[in-house]
């Protein structure tokens, strides 16, 4: 299938995109990656007047420290997130997530700020985003405000991203030396997660100091799991105490049923998934 | 319509597109590189993974405005002076192939499997080429193809870069 007739901008600066997002009105949509967006529109399901393709805003793309963050541009591609140095140190969640992310092909072209405002709630980089409590930058016409993950996902494919604004950075505190791990539950290599777990968690001579768990499509928005963070911290990282503590992994979570699983299979698996992603992080 | 200039298998093209045209339609239906097909046009399959600056993308899933001032390589530039690329050749001389339909866009991909790791284990060539369906199921012998053209492509092995002579082609149509 082919997409419907759209007109074409390619801004190369923030500003200019704003001043694209102004003159295209409601009828405007942003193109990052476009591993998204492009399947959407051969499907004919958006039908836009046009498309603000960011591709080429050199500031959106690139990953710096800034004091105790580090900062990755909304355009930086999954490709360059997963094999950043700087990142693998200090942020290395939000990595191993990203390379379970589709397939190389669309980790070649998809973009973490993309993925992060389509905000599916079976894709694999708002659960580490949350559980990592970033910060999302974002810019408009009155200039840039700054959202807390826990306020950004509103719903599916709903975030705090206002009309005539876009996402321009995400902001990670670091978490330098916590061992992380995202795992992944699905049913065929490039399909979506039935539920993953994001696990990042801080050690102290075998004893969990610190545990941030994030979960993938346990409701519309991602969640996280404070019930198992909380039964974590101070125990020892044995693999009962694990098992034991990730049994609080389904509590306030809201999962669909679908054709891969019942809510009550979900349930099990955000159970089960936590604790394997746990053991794994504490390594 | 936009005006695009994109190198493609080494030749440079000037085109008018519509915003909207696929990349993969532009080397099809512009230029005639039939050479990569379209398999499922819903981005899974693969079949139509090509090089942009070096990168494999499935061209299904990017638009040929957006190949302006970039670098296209197809299944149809490998070859070099009537010698199939080592990869080309290993998928020949493996028979990683049934009905040959996913062939293009599983070369372009091992290609590029190979650029970010020159010695995969089975299982990375595995999920190296997870973006590309065989539904004939002949994963086994693509697996085998892949390893006998790391093995042929280790440092040594003879340069399958471009050559940077360029002269402007017409798009046609």
């Amino acid at each position: 299938m082919i997409p419907a007739q759209f007109d074409y901008v390619r801004p190369t600066t923030v500003e200019e995109a704003v001043q694209a997002l102004r003159d295209g009105g409601d009828d405007a949509k942003l193109l990052a990656g476009g591993q998204s967006l492009l399947p959407v529109l051969r499907l004919r399901m958006a039908d836009p007047s046009l498309i603000i393709d960011l591709g080429g805003i050199a500031e959106l793309k690139g990953v710096r420290e800034d004091g105790d963050s580090v900062v990755v541009g909304a355009m930086t591609s999954h490709y360059d997130v997963a094999r950043d140095d700087t990142l693998r140190q200090h942020v290395a969640l939000i990595q191993e997530a990203t390379k379970t992310v589709a397939d190389p092909q669309v980790r070649h072209r998809g973009t973490l700020g993309g993925a992060l405002a389509h905000a599916d709630p079976a894709g694999d980089l708002a659960a580490p985003a949350l559980a990592l409590d970033a910060q999302f930058v974002i810019a408009g016409p009155d200039g840039t405000r700054t959202v807390a993950a826990a306020d950004f996902f509103e719903d599916y494919f709903t975030t705090a991203i206002g009309e005539g604004e876009l996402l321009t950075e995400i902001r990670f505190p670091k978490y330098t030396g916590w061992g992380a791990r995202y795992e992944k539950f699905n049913r065929v290599a490039q399909a979506w997660s039935i539920v993953a777990v994001a696990a990042t968690v801080k050690t102290d001579g075998g004893s969990i100091t610190d545990a941030r768990i994030g979960l993938t499509n346990m409701a519309g928005t991602p969640v996280r799991a404070r019930g198992v963070e909380a039964a974590l911290v101070g125990q020892s990282a044995t693999e009962d105490n694990v098992r034991q503590a990730a049994q609080a992994a389904a509590e306030g979570t809201s999962p669909t049923a679908d054709a891969d699983a019942g809510s009550d299979y979900r349930e099990h698996l955000a159970r089960v998934l936590t604790g394997r992603a746990v053991l794994a992080a504490v390594g | 319509m936009a005006r695009i200039r994109t190198t493609v298998d080494g030749l440079v093209y000037e085109d008018d597109v519509e915003p909207r045209m696929l990349l993969v339609q532009y080397l099809r239906e512009r230029l005639g590189k039939t050479g990569t097909v379209i398999g499922c046009d819903t981005s899974n399959c693969g079949a139509c993974t090509v090089h942009l600056d070096g990168m494999s993308v499935k061209s299904c899933s990017v638009l040929a405005v957006q190949a302006n001032g970039a670098e296209v390589l197809t299944i149809e530039g490998l070859e070099r002076d009537g010698q199939l690329h080592p990869m080309q050749q290993a998928f020949h001389d493996n028979h990683a192939l049934q009905c040959g339909y996913c062939t293009p866009g599983m070369i372009m991909q091992s290609i590029d499997l190979l650029g970010d790791n020159p010695d995969p284990s089975e299982t990375e060539i595995r999920e190296g080429i997870e973006g590309n369906l065989c539904r004939c199921t002949g994963y086994q012998n693509i697996v085998r193809a892949v390893q006998d053209a790391a093995s042929k492509m280790k440092p040594g092995a003879s340069a399958t870069q471009q050559s940077s002579a360029q002269p402007v082609a017409g798009g046609g149509a």
